[in-house]
């Protein structure tokens, strides 16, 4: 009890000392020094880059001092501004938790039509802050029952359960796990020479089976993805671990409708990184909007405004005729159209005027 | 629509006059980058270092007080100099916060780059008007009903007249006194606008009771406010606390004047066109281009100068497209006026001294009935 009094006063004399920069706070100020020491937003520092392939980069990141400890298999919000305009990605973080240096790395694949990926791979700089949040997700490993895990990961689906594995090593209590990995080559392999040492370190303990999808210069074949042949072969006793799958959408289809038939579901943790978003399907093209809760129909051409309005709200507006900004909301998910240029707003976080604006598909407001 | 147009043009022409306005506004907006992100990041820094600092030579200037220390740099002319740079200033970079930063921020300049920190939605400024209440009286009003008599409350801000179109009242006898006034403490001047005290005296219950919330807003924005420069800062210097506190408010005033001057020569020049309200029916977004342009005046000046009165000096473009980064004012301003001269239309512009001297003779000869008729 004391202690909440405590911080309450605490945070009371701060919001007093904070009136002498209104309308800031000091912690702005601090930002001018370094945006390390903030507690307004939080900030984390490229303190390294290192190459793990040909096109994925572990970049190692000194977080700010609003930083809380993350939990093996959780994730962050990595913003970067690319063209001036700052976007949003989720990534796992790669490493384990309280590294001595205070620093958590992230492992980003440059996809082929990622602009933030590809820009988090090929352009940051050491030294570069990036805005970040706080470490986020239930895909983590329970913290007291001991359990054998089955991890299956493709691609840099790797990054989370490398936190875990590397979680197990630093503590030294690593349980019997199968870990099933799949890459197209061997040389694509992120963390490859990593988990070959930790298999040859822990013989009886870390079973490593990486599987290759592709011979070299050939195409992708289908037959080496995950099938329960290929699981009874290299896990047999599945059934009596718990287990953990991160890769793409296919691989994790796949698993999910494994495990569902043989009614483990309740056994299977997952980790996806693409939110299924509504695609596009023609021009003027409505849809669903779900505005404050409220879920409402729209089609493609009406200003959102005015749909709002038909069913009965009433949202704050000015001008309508997108000069005032009263009307401005924050795009959650899915994608708007601005009526006057035609331009498509998907990007999640952007600015929606929404008297100029019209569904593009499904859509999220606040 | 019944502006009286100084060239006659039809409604075609005016069509085509407002495509191409949208055009220069597309092809501006579809090139933004990371050079635009860069000039406002840069110099939100500056600005907050700018004010940090001047505050600190504010109080550097106490250890040359002659009749407090002996070192040999000890001399009132050293203290002036030093507290006359430490209040200059900070006037600049409260002009700056004010003007090139907020006012630009507030407008949703800097939406596009959707910095979670520097756009219209979070955006609070150094100010006593709070943010989202300005936004109304300004964004909406002010740029929707731009010019247009008893609706843009800025046509003389309810205490000014500013063109024959307004009666005449023996109040206005003394407005070259209100407008000094005014002009003084400009900043409190904004605060109140959105305040209908009429209303509080004579409206309903709701209308009251608007004006009561209205009222607390503003009340805790200006309790910080005077927090800030009145209090806190001259606390921290101890036995200085007048001094510092005097010097908070000669900053302050100095971006008040300069501010009102700024504003003011922005719709109240010789030859901006005031509108009625049946002017406006049935406007399209053309017609209300070519308001803007007519209801507004521009003041020559290079650089530097626009930085310092946030780009109004480009406020025909500001008009134009409220929503465009200020920093690329001066680039489509020679486009804009191109265009104009095309199609025959007037530019208001010109320097400093013709737009406020004309503006101050104005205030004179109406503080008195009739007065010139105004193109309209």
């Amino acid at each position: 009890m004391p202690d909440k009094s405590l911080r309450t006063l605490k945070q009371k004399l701060m919001s007093f000392v904070d009136l002498i920069a209104t309308p800031l706070t000091v912690s702005h100020y601090i930002e001018l020094v370094n945006p390390l020491w903030v507690s307004h937003n939080l900030q984390a520092q490229v303190v390294d880059v290192w190459d793990e392939t040909k096109n994925a980069r572990t970049l190692t990141l000194k977080p700010g001092r609003n930083w809380r400890t993350h939990r093996a298999g959780q994730h962050i919000r990595v913003g970067v501004p690319i063209e001036g305009k700052h976007f949003t990605r989720t990534y796992s973080i790669s490493s384990e938790p309280e590294r001595r240096d205070g620093c958590i790395t992230i492992t980003v694949k440059a996809l082929d039509d990622g602009r933030m990926s590809t820009h988090l791979v090929r352009d940051v700089k050491k030294g570069t802050y990036l805005p970040i949040g706080l470490p986020q997700g239930e895909f983590v490993l329970p913290q007291a029952a001991p359990t054998l895990p089955l991890f299956i990961t493709a691609g840099s689906g790797i990054t989370p359960v490398m936190s875990m594995l590397r979680n197990y090593v630093r503590v030294g209590n690593i349980p019997d796990t199968v870990h099933m990995h799949y890459a197209p080559h061997s040389y694509d392999v992120i963390f490859g020479k990593e988990l070959k040492r930790y298999a040859e370190q822990l013989p009886n303990l870390y079973h490593y089976h990486p599987i290759f999808t592709r011979e070299l210069g050939s195409e992708l074949s289908s037959k080496k993805h995950f099938s329960p042949e290929q699981l009874e072969k290299r896990c047999p006793d599945w059934r009596e671990r718990e287990v953990w799958a991160c890769g793409p959408q296919s691989l994790l289809d796949s698993v999910e409708a494994f495990f569902k038939e043989n009614g483990r579901e309740q056994h299977l943790h997952t980790e996806r990184f693409l939110a299924p978003t509504a695609k596009l399907t023609g021009d003027e093209q409505g849809g669903q909007v779900n505005f404050d809760g409220k879920t409402i129909d729209a089609d493609g051409i009406t200003p959102l405004l005015r749909v709002f309005e038909d069913s009965g709200l009433n949202p704050k507006h000015g001008c309508r005729m997108g000069i005032c900004r009263s009307c401005d909301r924050t795009l959650k998910s899915g994608s708007v159209r601005d009526l006057r240029t035609g331009t498509i707003i998907e990007e999640p976080g952007s600015v929606v005027q929404i008297c100029i604006c019209a569904a593009a598909g499904n859509c999220e407001l606040n | 629509m019944s502006i009286q147009l100084p060239v006659p043009l039809n409604k075609h022409e005016i069509e085509e006059f407002g495509q191409e306005l949208d055009d220069i506004y597309e092809e501006t907006i579809a090139s933004l980058g990371s050079k635009d992100e860069r000039y406002i990041k840069r110099l939100i820094k500056t600005q907050r270092s700018m004010a940090l600092i001047s505050r600190f030579v504010i109080f550097a200037s106490l250890a040359f007080l002659p009749n407090w220390f002996t070192h040999t740099l000890a001399s009132w002319s050293m203290f002036y100099l030093t507290a006359g740079v430490g209040v200059f200033f900070l006037a600049v970079s409260k002009i700056l916060e004010n003007m090139e930063i907020s006012h630009n921020v507030l407008h949703g300049q800097w939406d596009w780059m959707r910095d979670p920190e520097i756009n219209s939605t979070v955006w609070e400024w150094d100010h006593a008007s709070p943010a989202d209440q300005w936004k109304k009286t300004h964004n909406v009003v002010h740029h929707t009903w731009t010019n247009v008599l008893y609706k843009d409350h800025d046509v003389g801000y309810g205490l000014l007249r500013v063109t024959s179109e307004q009666k005449w009242a023996p109040r206005y006898i003394l407005q070259p006194l209100y407008n000094f006034i005014l002009a003084i403490f400009f900043e409190w001047g904004i605060g109140i606008q959105e305040m209908n005290w009429k209303k509080f005296f004579v409206g309903t219950k709701e209308q009251k009771e608007h004006f009561g919330f209205v009222f607390r807003r503003f009340r805790a924005k200006a309790v910080r406010q005077i927090m800030k420069d009145y209090v806190l800062w001259p606390l921290l210097s101890g036995p200085f606390f007048l001094y510092v506190a005097a010097s908070n408010a000669i900053a302050n005033i100095l971006r008040n004047i300069w501010t009102n001057i700024i504003i003011f020569c922005g719709h109240f020049p010789e030859d901006v066109y005031v509108f009625r309200k049946q002017d406006v029916e049935g406007e399209t977004r053309a017609h209300w281009y070519l308001r803007q342009l007519l209801g507004s005046a521009n003041i020559k000046g290079g650089r530097l100068f626009s930085i310092m009165t946030g780009n109004l000096n480009h406020q025909i473009e500001h008009h134009l497209f409220p929503d465009m980064p200020s920093n690329r004012y001066p680039q489509v301003a020679p486009r804009v006026k191109a265009l104009c001269d095309r199609y025959g239309l007037p530019y208001n512009t010109g320097s400093l001294i013709r737009q406020y001297g004309t503006t101050t003779l104005k205030i004179w000869r109406l503080s008195f009935p009739g007065g010139d008729t105004v193109p309209k």
